[in-house]
């Protein structure tokens, strides 16, 4: 006998239930830790602050949450268009794919400022592309997305691996990497950009991106809440037989909402490959598109609550980072194993402490 | 002398109450039903009898109060012990499952052991008995997607019987029923109560009361509020009971004066993946200022007419001409457009397509009429536009709590349909489509939005009126079609029109 | 003759050795699915049972011991997504794939901090493994013909008993089964339960039945395939099994071709070969099977107002 899921205060809906489901991830993951022989409080210090202690890391922080806020935005797009984009892996990895491509064409032909935009609209454009063939597939088809993104990874990266080894090579390397961008393909790192106005920080794989990350929560913000098509996508989401009445083509909504999907998980190619290591290497998309399912979910799906969610991830892959460098019996797949039990608590779990906070609040209110 | 003690009552509920959040469902309800009696609940849509009877099956538990069978008291924690005790439901909703068979769906939790063979065989046979005592016949091996609704429902009661029950609970029988296959569901349950069944009748129709119950309990906003012989009482004692006050079950509308014709459907028809015809060869006018309605149980087309009309669904084939533009097949419309040519439309089922429940009050009034001035500009929505129209319509229909901000889920059924019904009406459409207007609405608001459906019809709007409900049809409509199996199977002047003759043209008996 | 007699051996032999795996997990997932909780999370649940598996039979020595390990590993992720889908209502396919991602960070973690081998467990010997009972070069260890016998036993029962009567019923419409007073729960956890079953035995096969211990991410995806095994078969056990023999030839192929040069294409690239069974499953998914129809109460909560 279950009671009737009452909702909460709206503060504690939005503010307290998503710390409660993080707080208990990490109850599980200090009893992990704690099996492997390692001190939690010792592993929670070390992880704060090798996230935000010095300003490097805060950089390496910052660069993270640049990849998470754009697969957590790829997601959440999806999420309010009702589907289930779980192919943000492969939409990045081709993504990165169409900048690189753009840049290794073009970039002994034009400058900086025409062809780092035309790289950023081409990882767009391939990450859009990447998502449409199974969003074609569930719209006409009726074939679920969920399997159909989960095979896209799968063929994205055997894909990569052979374009890599046997095309883009570049020539005499031994490992599988495309050669070096020329400058006018480079983004800027943060560091650099901040020196040329005066401010100095530590150097770090922070780089301008991060900017391109803003404009596009904003982006996304108006064009759900302040545009006809926004309202047409959630209407979808929410009830498809209301969107039909009213007059929206579910076909093309499902393929408008799963491009710009792609298209904002492509952006993760703009950051590594542009921002970072300035030539297409293999496996830069990482677990991101994986992980931005967990950041969409704990931030309600809604842009404010990704940033903030991407800041956090950012902060536990950083600080995950140090933690395994400083603990060598703590691998860097410990950051994994935190990534699945936030994803299960806000996701699968969520509902779970819901009992215990009524009958606080309500004990509170008394 | 000893004095006798009176016989115990098959069912006994003292002081039942229920709420469900701030929702008080049923508020300290007591009543008795003596054994091989046919007894009536009836009240509106919302006053608790539906909630009453789950309890009592074990579906839900009450917070308070005691359920007695047979003069014992027994603690009713689920289905399975109100089956233990002989009480059987028949739900509004069938609880059938579609791709199994007749016999697999009554053997579903008396299986009679671990091995299906077995059951199904015992099940074979006592099946052949029910029928033969009842009058209840079926095949076995149907499966249920195949069957009409009288014929599921008659499962649904044979498989109620087959667990031995002798407490028969029906919730809105009738609801999927022509008159024809009610008198026959009606017969039934004389057979039932011949042989010793209990019978409790669930219903909103006053006329069944009349007709097939021996007492009946009146239940306004979760209360009992009166109890009587059913010969004792009649239709408008009854419904005054229900609602608390004397009702005016006829409207006041003057004779309609139409205009030009502002839509024709001609030989329209519309075949599904399956071969299946949903529609076949419908042929409509509609004309400037009048109402006209269309009659006919569910399930015989009027879901599917109503979706061609407002371009939901593309006809198979035949041409549909609204406000001077001509569709069909090839050159389908789409809602968007049939919008623009100032096609309006309420559909049946509110909450599945008519507003969106998570959406504010004001989002869902702008519903299909998102693009473009005066709630878009430059491509982005305009916000207090939007909350100052959700204002005005809610301030103009009456719709409660006045809150545009407020979820629409948050409404109760009148007020979101009214919110609907606004938000068409409000574009001064010419031609206004309109399903199951007052379903699941309370009386208060069925007599509003039938005002404002009269009121669009005297203003030069062509409305379509599809309903379930004969009453409504009757009192609304200038002129009556009747739908069965896809078919316009009559037309019917309505002051000459019989409830008799209609029930018949609607079980598709009689070709007018 | 001979030698096109010994390949199709092989081919047989090869293809029953890769699709052993998809068959236990196809069947597992399709008790699951009937049910109509929905299972992403059938790759995790191998993984786990896999590393487990391994693991302790290189600790106690005991292949067996390996196989009771794997079961208990997958049985715990089963009842953690059971725990989330059906006691908390949440989103089904979510549960899956945290547990995927919990199960490919966790092994990787735990492996490291017990055998230090960078996520492998260290390899294993004669009589730590599953061993070829019949066929001494063909691999037919028990585990394969357990995953034959499971076809027609999940199809025994899921058509011919009581459970599996009420299984069907209540993938299609649990409100009836409700009223009909069986608990919704309970016959869901039990589906939960086979499917972590039948995936700890695929698990326990890769890492001491197919290959001699753990390395990282061995499943490669072969859950996912199985799930998609199932919605071929139109969630029926013999077709399901159907299409985990054609992925299983697929891939022994793959190996067959590897630099061999095909007429008027040249030489075939290996990760086209190694991504064929995700494109033909993007391929049949879009093409011919089309709308093939799921239990309709799959992926949806069962929520009672009490």
């Amino acid at each position: 006998m279950r009671a009737p899921r009452r909702p909460l205060p709206t503060w504690a809906e939005i503010v307290l239930l998503p710390l409660v489901n993080i707080a208990l991830a990490f109850l599980v993951v200090g009893v992990i830790v704690a099996i492997i022989g390692v001190d939690p409080f010792h592993a929670l210090r070390l992880l704060v602050v090798g996230a935000i202690g010095s300003s490097e890391s805060t950089g390496y922080t910052l660069y993270y949450a640049t990849n998470f806020a754009f697969t957590g935005l790829a997601v959440a797009v999806a999420f309010h268009a009702g589907l289930f984009n779980i192919g943000g892996e492969g939409q990045a990895y081709i993504g990165g794919l169409g900048c690189g491509l753009a840049i290794l064409a073009l970039d002994g032909w034009l400058p900086g400022w025409l062809l780092i935009p035309l790289a950023i609209a081409a990882s767009a454009l391939f990450g859009a592309a990447w998502a449409a063939v199974p969003a074609w597939a569930q719209a006409w088809r009726g074939s679920h997305i969920v399997i159909t993104t989960i095979m896209f990874n799968f063929v994205a990266s055997a894909l990569m691996v052979y374009l890599m080894v046997n095309v883009l090579i570049a020539p005499g390397s031994m490992t599988p990497q495309s050669r070096t961008f020329a400058p006018s393909g480079r983004i800027p790192a943060m560091h650099d950009a901040l020196a040329a106005i005066g401010i100095t920080v530590a150097p770090s794989a922070l780089n301008l991106t991060i900017v391109l990350a803003v404009l596009c929560c904003v982006g996304v913000w108006v064009f759900l809440w302040h545009t006809p098509w926004g309202y047409a996508l959630r209407t979808m989401g929410h009830n498809p037989e209301a969107a039909i009445y009213a007059g929206t083509n579910p076909r093309r909504m499902t393929m408008l909402a799963m491009c710009l999907s792609g298209a904002l998980a492509g952006f993760v190619g703009v950051n590594e490959l542009m921002g970072v290591h300035h030539r297409i290497v293999l496996d830069f998309p990482a677990g991101y598109g994986f992980a931005g399912i967990a950041v969409a979910l704990m931030g309600r799906s809604h842009p404010l609550g990704i940033a903030l969610a991407a800041l956090l991830f950012g902060a536990l892959q950083q600080g995950g980072t140090e933690l395994a460098f400083e603990i060598p019996s703590i691998t860097r797949e410990m950051v994994v194993v935190i990534q699945g039990l936030v994803i299960l608590f806000s996701g699968a779990l969520a509902h779970l402490p819901r009992p215990w906070l009524q009958l606080l609040l309500a004990r509170r209110a008394s | 002398m000893q004095a006798l003690t009176p016989a115990a009552a098959a069912i006994e509920l003292r002081g039942i109450d229920k709420s469900f959040g701030v929702v008080h469902a049923v508020r300290g309800v007591s009543l008795r039903i003596e054994a091989g009696t046919i007894t009536g609940i009836v009240g509106e849509n919302g006053a608790g009898k539906s909630t009453l009877m789950s309890i009592l099956y074990g579906l839900y538990r009450a917070d308070a109060g005691e359920i007695w069978v047979d003069g014992q008291p027994v603690e009713m924690t689920s289905p399975r012990d109100a089956i233990a005790y002989g009480i059987g439901m028949v739900h509004q909703h069938f609880m059938l499952i579609d791709t199994f068979t007749v016999l697999e769906n009554m053997v579903l939790g008396a299986e009679g052991g671990l091995m299906l063979a077995g059951g199904l065989a015992a099940a074979r046979a006592e099946l052949v008995r029910l029928g033969r005592d009842y009058g209840l016949t079926i095949d076995p091996d149907a499966r249920v997607a195949d069957l009409s609704v009288g014929e599921q429902q008659r499962v649904e009661i044979l498989k109620v019987l087959f667990r031995g029950a002798r407490t028969l609970i029906l919730d809105e029988p009738s609801a999927v029923l022509t008159p024809q296959e009610t008198d026959r569901l009606f017969r039934i349950l004389q057979t039932l109560k011949a042989r010793g069944v209990t019978v409790v009748l669930i219903t909103h129709k006053l006329r069944e009361i009349m007709a097939a119950t021996d007492r009946v309990y009146v239940m306004r906003q979760g209360q009992i509020v009166a109890e009587r012989r059913t010969i004792d009482t009649g239709t408008e004692d009854l419904a005054e009971l229900m609602v608390g006050r004397k009702v005016r079950l006829d409207l006041d509308k003057s004779p309609s004066r139409h205009g030009e014709i502002l839509l024709q459907a001609e030989h329209l028809s519309l075949i599904d993946g399956r071969g299946v015809r949903l529609l076949d060869d419908i042929g409509i006018e509609l004309r400037a200022g009048e109402i006209v309605g269309i009659a006919g149980v569910t399930g015989n087309g009027q879901s599917e007419l109503l979706q061609v009309l407002a371009g939901i669904r593309p006809p198979s084939g035949g041409r549909l001409t609204v406000c001077g533009h001509a569709l069909d097949a090839r050159h389908p419309g789409n809602p968007a457009e049939m919008r623009t040519l100032g096609l309006a439309h309420v559909p049946e089922d509110r909450l599945r397509q008519g507003l969106v429940a998570a959406f504010e009050a004001s989002e869902t009034s702008i519903l299909g009429y998102q693009d473009g001035p005066p709630f878009t500009r430059n491509y982005l929505l305009d916000g207090p536009a939007v909350g100052a129209h959700c204002a005005r319509l809610m301030e103009r229909f009456d719709v409660r709590p006045r809150s545009p901000s407020l979820r629409s889920s948050s409404f109760s059924g009148g007020n979101q349909q009214k919110l609907v019904l606004a938000r068409e009406i409000a574009r001064q459409p010419k031609v206004l489509l309109v399903g199951q207007p007052t379903r699941g609405v309370d009386i208060g608001a069925i007599e509003f939005i039938h005002r404002e459906l009269v009121k669009a019809r005297d203003a030069g709007c062509a409305v379509l009126v599809v309903s379930v409900e004969l009453d409504e049809i009757l009192s609304l409509a200038d002129r009556i079609l009747v739908m069965f199996a896809g078919r316009i199977v009559g037309e019917v002047a309505p002051d000459r029109a019989d409830e008799r003759r209609l029930g018949l043209m609607m079980a598709g008996a009689d070709a007018a | 003759m001979d030698e096109a007699f010994s390949f199709v051996l092989l081919m047989l032999a090869s293809t029953l050795r890769v699709a052993t795996p998809l068959v236990l997990c196809a069947m597992g997932g399709l008790f699951s699915e009937k049910s109509g909780i929905v299972d992403v999370g059938l790759e995790g649940k191998m993984l786990m049972a896999a590393f487990f598996a391994a693991a302790t039979a290189s600790v106690t020595g005991s292949a067996w011991a390996g196989v009771a390990a794997a079961i208990l590993a997958a049985e715990a992720l089963a009842l953690l997504h059971g725990l989330a889908c059906i006691t908390y209502r949440g989103n089904q396919v979510v549960s899956g794939v945290a547990i995927n991602i919990l199960a490919a960070g966790l092994t990787v973690v735990l492996g490291t901090a017990w055998f230090a081998r960078g996520g492998q467990t260290p390899p294993l010997l004669e009589g730590q493994r599953l061993m070829p009972l019949f066929l001494p070069r063909a691999g037919d260890n028990v585990l394969v013909y357990v995953a034959l016998l499971s076809v027609p036993l999940t199809w025994w029962i899921i058509a011919r008993t009581r459970f599996g009567l009420r299984l069907r019923a209540v993938g299609e419409m649990p409100l009836a089964v409700d009223a009909a007073g069986l608990s919704v729960a309970w016959l869901r956890y039990r589906a939960v339960l086979l499917c972590g079953l039948l995936a700890g035995l695929a698990g326990a096969y890769l890492s001491i039945g197919q290959n001699a211990g753990f390395s990282r991410d061995m499943t490669a995806g072969q859950g996912f395939i199985a799930l998609a095994a199932i919605i071929f078969g139109k969630w029926r056990p013999l077709p399901a099994f159907a299409a985990c023999l054609i992925f299983g030839l697929l891939d022994a192929m793959a190996i067959r071709l590897q630099g061999v040069r095909v007429p008027g294409v040249g030489e075939v690239p290996v990760q086209l070969i190694q991504a064929m069974p995700y494109l033909l499953t993007m391929f049949l998914l879009a093409g011919f099977i089309g709308r093939a129809v799921a239990p309709k109460a799959a992926g949806v909560p069962y929520e009672k107002e009490h």
